[in-house]
Order: structure tokens, then sequence, then C-alpha cells
């Protein structure tokens, strides 16, 4: 589903490019579930940028194919409409658009681009109670502005709801588990499993094995400084948690 | 002939043809020699600084219109709020349109300022009213010195206007270039309740330049809800001078969407002359190519435990550019003074501009005053955002210029309008919102 080959992307920093991703190779296909952990600052969040399609990072090498299209001209919304979706680790706040409105919006542009018509607003309204209660919001919460005032976890339990709304082909979940409690992980996790099938693929970032005991990867990568360093099962996961990346920078400075 | 030295012959002409009325040819003639003295403003005075009228004052306008002209209500229904019930107050090129409009005299009046004017029974009220909160400033003073026409309403006490009044004022092009000078009165007694809503539109491309005066007394406990919609041609300019005296306990608020002409300006003044008296001034600002709207407001404190609240946004594509220059004045008796003002701005071009400037004139020392006003960009983050959950640029970009507006039109008490400038909005920023407001 996504191939990702020899990536390289840099960023300009005042004036100053700035490489960030320098060689990323990755493939994963229909049904799988993979994870990437790696310390603060290796290449993550870019990584999950450049997929989702933000124009601020500039691929200076390699390629990304989804479904064996090259996406590096698509912007943004027409990756979306293709079925790639990312949950921020840093939802933005939308004030003045609550979030039925931007959600009616983001499904029927979808199915604009798709050539449909425009949902029926009586099965939007189902869609909405369905997958809100999936993941167990209020339906108040639902008027509010968009991100505005959410608390930090409310925000990542929001994207999931967004991603379930959507049903894309390929979620990259950019640190979801961050500022969610015990229970609210469990119905977040329990969210995207539902949603889980052999035609569709998730990534997971995360710095926990936590939310890997009930998303559970079928390959864990390790990225540091702009590279994969070392792939595994999601045990893994556990050996990272538990010693620290220091051995693997060792192992890759061997 | 500059346009001064054309209205000043113009206005010899107008003052033969004018009934032998004392009183009016005083206030007219102490009025056209203000004008005289002042002449046109000049980028020289302060509250000009950004706005010029070169462009505007070098046609060569009709000062009065050389025939009557008529048009058909189906070619100008679109420019009404036309799914609601009104009274409606119609002129074409200056003139009334009996057949457009619908007035009333049923224990109120909603009609002519031509026939308050002329009739001995608004004797009084005209003599108590007209020309009594508009300053004596260039501008209000040439309106003055013309003033012939516009909307004159009086709702006596006690009175819930149930239908919103429209005053529409429309430009055939039948001239070359026009000079139109409306001049309204509109006298709110005592615990009465009234929704206006005025538009002025030019029909054709040829030159409009409209000198407004209106003149609004909200009485003692009266509620004035009034909206000014400006979404005109490229070749229309417009100077309004709203004046608003407010008596004791009164709430009025003015609401201007301003979409533009060629160069708007908007002078907004309110007096408040009375304790515990509520005043809201907002605006929406969305124009682009070259237009020009400046709002200079005013809120005078007079006595004390007043409110007044300014909210003015702004979205400034290609070459446009906007001023906002809002003054608050609060008097040394006029403590517990609430008076908020925000301006917040956005530039969607690197080629458009903004001067935003509050001036703050405070004596009493008691007071809570707050203003604020930013000009920034879209934010880029909440774009990529949007753009990853499938909606397009542009549609991105309407919709947080909207979330932008939307505070503005979360006061709008007439639904019909709230959709209307919604429509207008979705319309200027070229997308079709995909959701019910
Ligand atoms: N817009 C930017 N301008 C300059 N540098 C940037 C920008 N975005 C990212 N970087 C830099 O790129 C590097 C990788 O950042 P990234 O956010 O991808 O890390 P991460 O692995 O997601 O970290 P974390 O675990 O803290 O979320 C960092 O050094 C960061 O400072
Ligand atoms: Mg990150």
């Amino acid at each position: 589903m996504l191939k990702i080959k020899n990536l390289h992307a840099s960023i300009d920093d005042n004036g100053v490019l700035k490489s960030i991703l320098k060689g990323i190779n990755l493939e994963i296909k229909a049904g799988e579930v993979h994870a990437i952990m790696g310390p603060n600052g290796s290449g993550k969040s870019t990584l999950a940028s450049v997929v989702a399609g933000k124009e601020e990072f500039e691929v200076t090498k390699g390629t990304v194919l989804f479904n064996d299209e090259d996406i590096e001209d698509l912007a943004a919304e027409e990756r979306a409409h293709k079925g790639i979706f990312l949950s921020f680790q840093y939802p933005v706040e939308i004030p003045g658009v609550s979030v039925t409105n931007f959600m009616k919006t983001a499904i029927n542009e979808t199915r604009k681009a798709k050539g449909l018509e425009e949902m029926p607003a009586k099965e939007m309204l189902k869609l909405i109670r369905e997958k809100s209660e999936l993941l167990e919001i209020d339906r108040k919460f639902l008027s509010r502005s968009l991100n505005e005032g959410f608390s930090g976890g409310e925000k990542k339990r929001n994207e999931i709801f967004q991603m379930a709304m959507l049903e894309p082909k390929l979620a990259i979940l950019d640190e979801t588990d961050s500022g969610l409690d015990i229970d609210a992980l469990r119905i977040v996790a329990n969210g995207v499993n539902k949603l889980k099938s052999k035609d569709n693929a998730v990534l997971v970032i995360t710095h926990y094995q936590r939310l890997l005991e009930y998303i559970v990867p079928d390959f864990v990568h390790v990225l540091l400084d702009g590279r994969i360093v070392k792939s595994g099962g999601k045990e893994l996961a556990h050996e990272l948690e538990e010693k620290g990346y220091d051995w693997i920078k060792e192992e890759v400075n061997a | 002939m500059d346009l001064k030295e054309k209205l000043l012959s113009s206005f010899l002409v107008f003052e033969n043809q004018l009934e032998d009325d004392a009183y009016m040819n005083d206030v007219r003639n102490d009025a056209i020699t203000a004008f005289e003295e002042k002449g046109f403003p000049t980028k020289k005075e302060e509250a000009w600084k950004y706005t010029s009228l070169n462009s505007v004052l070098k046609e060569d306008y009709s000062i009065f219109p050389k025939q009557e002209n008529a048009i058909e209500f189906n070619d100008i229904k679109k420019y009404f709020i036309h799914d609601i019930d009104s009274y409606k107050i119609v002129f074409i090129d200056g003139k009334y349109s009996s057949h457009l409009s619908q007035t009333t005299h049923d224990g109120m009046d909603i009609c002519l300022m031509s026939a308050a004017m002329s009739k001995p029974k608004y004797r009084l009220h005209i003599e108590n009213y007209f020309n009594k909160v508009a300053t004596k400033d260039s501008l209000p003073s040439l309106n003055t010195a013309f003033s012939s026409e516009g909307a004159y309403i009086h709702i006596p006490k006690n009175k819930m206007v149930a239908k919103p009044i429209q005053i529409l004022h429309f430009s055939t092009g039948n001239e070359s270039a026009i000079m139109l000078q409306p001049r309204n009165l509109i006298v709110i007694d005592e615990n009465s309740h009234v929704q206006i809503i005025e538009r002025h539109q030019s029909l054709s491309n040829n030159a409009v330049l409209t000198n407004s005066v209106t003149e609004i007394f909200a009485n003692k406990r009266a509620i004035v809800d009034y909206y000014k919609i400006q979404n005109d041609n490229l070749n229309a300019s417009l100077i309004d001078n709203t004046f608003i005296n407010q008596k004791r306990e009164s709430v009025a608020s003015v609401h201007t969407f301003a979409f533009g002409g060629k160069l708007v300006r908007n002078n907004l003044n309110f007096y408040q002359n009375g304790e515990r008296i509520d005043s809201t001034l907002k605006g929406i600002t969305i124009i682009g190519d070259k237009q020009h709207v400046d709002h200079n407001t005013l809120v005078h404190h007079i006595e004390p435990n007043c409110e007044s609240h300014q909210d003015y946004k702004g979205i400034f594509g290609e070459n446009s550019t906007g001023v906002f220059n809002g003054k608050i004045i609060v008097n040394k008796e006029a403590q517990k003074t609430n008076a908020f003002q925000a301006n917040n701005n956005i530039l969607v071009s690197d080629k458009a501009t903004i001067n935003t400037k509050p001036q703050l004139e405070i004596f009493a020392d008691d007071v809570k005053c707050s203003h604020g006003c930013t000009i920034g960009q879209l934010d880029e983050t909440a774009m990529f955002y949007m753009r990853t959950r499938g909606i397009p640029e542009k549609e991105a970009k309407a919709l947080l210029m909207y979330a932008f507006s939307n505070n503005v039109l979360s006061s709008v008490k007439i639904p019909e309008i709230k959709q209307r400038i919604t429509k207008i909005i979705a319309n200027k920023l070229g997308v079709n919102m995909g959701f019910d407001l």
C-alpha cells in the first residue's frame, strides 16, 4: 500500500536547508500494523507530515508510492481523498468551525473529489452518531469549535473520531496515545481496532509500548536521526522501552 | 470646474427651486457656508490620513438627475432581503419610487424625508431633530445643504415594529456619473424597537458617489438594530455619515458588512447622552481588487454606567486597502464606563494593506477600557490540518475566513440577513459552503 524508497527531506530553517529525513525505506502492506519509535527529534513527525503532503518539507531524493502511484505532486487534500489520514501529534484549534461542520465539509469535499453527490443530511447525522458513540464522545462536544479549549486527551480522541468518520486506507497515528488516560487509551485503541481490516493499514508513532498492547503491531521500526536503523517484531518495542535507544545507537555506530 | 465649485454653483440653482421655508433655508445656508470654508477633506487631516478622495472627486458628476428613472422589481429583487416581510423605502437616482416602496402612517411614520420637510404636521419634529446630531464637518454639511430626500422614520413610544424596514438606494447609470446625497432621519421614542437594513446599489458601471447622512435618535429605552450592507460595483463610492444620539437605557447596534465598492468611508458616531446605555458597533470587511474601505468610528461616553462594544474584522486581498480608526472618548463624568474595542485583520495578499489605529481619550478614572488590534496571515498549520482532512485549499481558506468573521455574524438578530451575508462571503471567497449556518 505504502512504499517509501530512499526518502530524503529537508526544511528551510531561516534560509538554511536543514536535512531531516536521510534515506527512509519502509513498506507497509494492506492489513498490516507498523509502529515507529525513536527519540525526540529523530524525524518521526516529519515522516508523517511528508507522507500526508506538507509542502514546507522539500523532498530532495527518493519516492513515496501509495498503491503504486507516485504521490509526490499530490496536494495534501488529494492524498486525503486517496485514503491517507494523519492523526496529528498536536491537533490544531480552529475557532468558529464546529466539529460537526468541519466533518460535514471534509466528507462532502472528499465525496465531491470522487464525483459523488453530497451525503444526505440524515445519513450524515446517522454516521456522526454512530462514530461518536464508538469513541464515547458526548454529543454536546460536536457543536463546539474544533479543538478549541479541548483537553489534550479530548483532542486525541477527536482525531480518532475524524478518522472513524473518514475511513482511510492508511492511518498514521502520531503520538495519539500521549495525553490519554488509561480509559481513553482503551477507547481510542478499540476505535482503531474496530476499523482495522485486511484492506487498510495503520502506522503508529509512539514512545510507549502501552498503546501497542492494544494495537498490536506486526512490525516495529526504530527511527534515529532521519533513518530507520532497526526493524523487528512487537518484542522490539518492549526492548526499547526497557533499554532506551543507546544500545541501538552503539549498534549503528559499530 | 472642480467638484467643489460645481456643487457651490449648483446650490444656487437648488436654492431657487426651494419653497419659502426660512427655517430650512437657514440650516442649508449655514451648511453650504461650512462646506465652502472647509472643502473636501484631504489627507492632511488626521482623520483622513489614509483615505484620499482624489480618485473619486475627479469625475464629472451630475448633481441632479436629468430625468426620472424607473426600474422593475424583478431586476432588483436580489438586492432586497426578499424572503422576509418588510417595509421598504426605495430611491432611484435619489428620487423616491412609490411603486417599489411599502411605507406606512399607521400609528407610526415610515415614509419620506421630502414629505416630513414640507408638511406642517412634521414641522416640530424636524425642528427638534433635523441636523441636531450630525456634525458640522464638511461632508455632513454638504449633505445638509442639499438634503431633500431620504427616509423619515418616527416610531412613537411603546411600539415593537414587527417588520424590518429596508432602505434601498439604487442608481441606474442613466447619467454618465451621478452624485447622490440621501438624508435619513430616524427617531425611535421611548421603549420602542426597530430593525433597519440599508443598502446602496449601483446598477451600471457608470460612476456613482454617494454622500449619505443618517441621524438616529434612540430615546429612553429604545432599541435600534441597524444593518448596513455594502456590496457595490467597482465604480461606486460611498461616504456614509451616521450619527446616533442615545438616551438613557437605550440599546443601539450597527452592523456594517463592508464588501466595498470602489471607495467606502464609514463615519459612524455614537453619542451616549444618558446612563446605562449600550452601544454596539460591529463590522465585517472583505475586499479585494483595488477596493478601499475605511471605518472611522467614534463612541462618546458622556454619562456614567454605559457600555460600548466594537468588533471589526477585516480580510484584505489583492491590492485592497483598509483603514480602521476607532476613537473612544470617556468624559470625566462618565464613571464606570465599559468600553471594548477589537479590530482583527487578515491580509491574504502581500500587496494588501491595513492601517489600524485606536484612539482613546479617557478623562474618567473608574472605567474599564480594552482595545486590541491584530494583523495576521492565514494560519498555515490550520490550513494543512484541514487539507489533510480532504478539504481543498480554497475551501479551507474560505472556512478559516468565515470562522474568523463568525463572531460578528453571531450577533445579527435577523436570520435572513445572516444567511445573506454568509452567501455573500462564500461568493466573495469563491466557494460553496458545504453546510447550513
Ligand atoms: N518547521 C521546522 N523548522 C525547522 N526545523 C524543524 C521543523 N520541523 C521539524 N524540524 C526539526 O526536525 C527534526 C525532527 O523533528 P520531528 O518533529 O520530525 O521529530 P519527532 O521525531 O517527531 O520528535 P518528537 O518525538 O519530539 O515528536 C527536529 O530537529 C526538529 O527541530
Ligand atoms: Mg513528533
